[in-house]
């Protein structure tokens, strides 16, 4: 795949818009402004940045409640999403759904599903629909290395398998299941290894190298538009945040840590590539980072300036056809 | 009026759809070639081969297939083969397709969510206690579920096309043992509204509000008290959820006196919820407390003679009847 140097710096702006936008988070949650459950994606950026790249208008990807990143990636303004997180009334979902649920599915975006396991089976009735109407489209679910052991993702794979759904399944396995080592989940060292017992082509590779993410997902995004069925693909990743913010991680080290975040950080590694291939200057970058940071601060002053849902909103959208008669 | 059987009334309303709408789709097991468990989808798998689609023994991922295409504009009717099997893929009627338009930004732009799980009810199969269960209660509180329970043949037709035609998601419970039963139903294309309940039988002493096989069991109790010169009014509600309280209580008001009659065990069981909103509605001019007549609160037992006594009869519903009376 030829990327040009615009698509490269494009990467590089895309995974500073999601880590600005985290690290944002991250700060408002710790301040006590942001209200409920966080889950961050920080160390991840690569991951959900070269999947989406090769998404085009249409195909649809859902997500956890660690891709705040993918809505992004999808075009959904990070206005709606910051808005969402603090459960205001311009929020993707009216403020009803918080970081958990955030949603763009005019985008593109099914959204996140805060229950591990449903979305890897969900996301073959949109594969179906794609299949059915013979449109090129593909789905794509992405989720972490806990939900793999669901049988919802057994039952997924094999669905997209036996009727060779237009379906990429994506394990960001960033090494823990909130707690639990990846080594205690499972026997097998690669997750990937999972696809040959749905035959279909599997593959682990480095989730933080964003170039690596974005030519192997291509690959299976191309196969499942020419009708040649669904994927299995492992991002070896890490997340710099516990599982939920206010986890204090007591099942990880530091030096663990440390060694992912010094040696490991997709932006960091990138940007010193783009940097040697004289793709950007450091005053570009530094304009780059402050693009995306003003999109950043535009959200919060967007969201801080957003109203409330009023107290009617508790009852719609309850039903699409509401024949009345509730309590 | 041409009289057909339930299972003939929900055919022809898939059928009916499925040539209406190219969107709608039957997922499920074995509802192809063999025609469904209970043999309701007979036939259609040779008129619309790419439209009635036999997936795997996987209910959580036939759901997943059902709710995925709702969302992107198909119009799935799911088979569970048993409604009791709804536990084993509850997440989607309690987490999933009951809140996403709520929770997940459906709001806007009037993104279709339209999903229908027919799922054959009740016992007296004598398949013991996995397969012969009333799930109703199970869904009445989840908000954004609608709950069909028909128990005649024109109803059925009426309610599974509305069901269709509805962008919101419903459990369709069908009885077993009503498939085979025959009943009046007009020719060509009509719908019965969810939240409109149907008075089966006129009375003025009691009102009887039962639904399935109750209300057939209820209506040959009312025949028989006729002669005693009781007077019973027998009301079906037809969907649950939602639930046409507006002529519960007129023939409530009417009666003064309320028996709640349903197959399942009386703990939890769905009446309970309405004989409460009677109660809370009409305390003024009630004049017995409301009264359940449910099963026993006992899983459903094989042998035919115990299964025969867990089911309430005849006899329970006119015992039920006369306490009120009292």
């Amino acid at each position: 795949m030829k990327l040009t140097n615009k698509d490269l710096i494009k990467l590089y702006g895309d995974m500073w818009l999601v880590r600005l936008f985290e690290a944002r988070v991250q700060d408002l949650f710790a301040s006590g402004v942001l209200p409920g459950f966080i889950h961050l994606g920080l160390g991840q950026e690569a991951c959900m940045v070269g999947t989406c790249f090769n998404l085009e208008d249409g195909d649809i990807i859902g997500a956890t409640h660690r891709e705040h990143g993918v809505l992004l990636m999808r075009g959904v303004s990070a206005n709606a999403i910051m808005a969402e997180l603090y459960g205001k009334v311009t929020g993707t979902c009216k403020g009803k759904g918080g970081s958990m649920h955030t949603c763009g599915l005019k985008e593109g975006a099914l959204g996140n599903n805060a229950i591990l396991g449903p979305g890897q089976a969900i996301i073959n009735g949109f594969a179906y629909a794609h299949k059915f109407r013979n449109n090129k489209k593909v789905a794509v679910t992405m989720f972490g290395d806990g939900a793999s052991n669901r049988g919802e993702f057994h039952e997924g794979l094999n669905f997209a398998s036996v009727w060779n759904l237009p379906t990429i399944y994506i394990i960001n396995n960033n090494g823990y299941a909130i707690s639990v080592p990846v080594s205690k989940q499972q026997k097998i060292q690669d997750l990937s290894a999972r696809a040959a017992g749905y035959g279909i082509p599997g593959v682990s590779i480095d989730g933080n190298d964003v170039l690596t993410v974005l030519e192997t997902t291509a690959e299976a995004v191309k196969r499942a538009r020419e009708g040649g069925g669904p994927s299995l693909i492992e991002f070896k990743t890490y997340r710099w945040r516990g599982h939920f913010e206010g986890d204090p991680t007591p099942y990880r080290t530091n030096s663990e840590l440390e060694d992912w975040m010094e040696n490991r950080d997709p932006i960091k590694n990138f940007g010193k590539d783009l940097l040697e291939r004289e793709v950007l200057t450091e005053k570009e970058m530094k304009e780059i980072i402050a693009e995306q940071q003003a999109i950043v601060d535009a959200a919060q002053k967007f969201a801080e300036e957003s109203e409330w849902p009023p107290e009617s909103e508790i009852y719609t959208d309850v039903y699409y056809n509401d024949e009345g008669g509730a309590q | 009026m041409r009289e057909i059987t339930v299972a003939e009334a929900i055919r022809e309303a898939l059928s009916e759809e499925m040539d209406r709408d190219k969107n709608v789709f039957v997922f499920g097991e074995d509802v192809g070639k063999f025609g469904g468990c209970f043999g309701v989808t007979m036939g259609l798998y040779d008129r619309y081969p790419d439209r009635v689609i036999d997936t795997m023994i996987a209910e959580t991922g036939l759901m997943g297939i059902c709710l995925g295409s709702a969302y992107a504009g198909m119009k799935p009717v799911a088979e569970l083969m048993f409604s009791d099997f709804a536990t084993v893929c509850f997440d989607y009627f309690a987490n999933q397709a009951s809140k996403n338009r709520y929770m997940t930004g459906m709001q806007e732009g009037g993104q279709a969510a339209g999903l229908v799980v027919r799922a054959p009810n009740g016992a007296g199969f004598r398949a013991a206690g996995q397969h012969s269960q009333c799930m109703e209660q199970y869904f009445m509180p989840i908000p954004g579920i609608k709950i069909a329970i028909p128990s005649t043949p024109a109803d059925t037709k009426g309610l599974l096309k509305y069901a269709i035609r509805g962008n919101d998601p419903v459990i369709f419970l069908e009885h077993k043992l009503l498939y085979s039963i025959k009943g009046p139903v007009p020719e060509g294309d009509y719908v019965i509204p969810f939240g409109s309940a149907d008075i089966k039988r006129e009375g003025t002493d009691v009102t009887v509000i039962a639904t399935q096989m109750m209300v057939h069991k209820s209506l040959a109790a009312a025949e028989k008290l006729a002669k005693d010169g009781i007077s019973v009014e027998v009301v079906d509600p037809r969907s649950l959820k939602p639930l046409d309280m507006k002529t519960i209580m007129a023939s409530v008001k009417k009666t003064k006196r309320v028996v709640l009659v349903n197959e399942a065990p009386k703990t939890g069981n769905a009446m309970t919820e309405i004989g409460l909103r009677i109660a809370e509605q009409g305390f003024d001019f009630l004049e017995a407390p409301p009264i359940r007549v449910c099963a026993p609160d006992t899983p459903i037992p094989f042998s035919p003679v115990l299964e025969d006594k867990w089911i309430r009869s005849e006899a329970d519903i006119i015992a039920g009847i006369k306490k009120a009376l009292s």
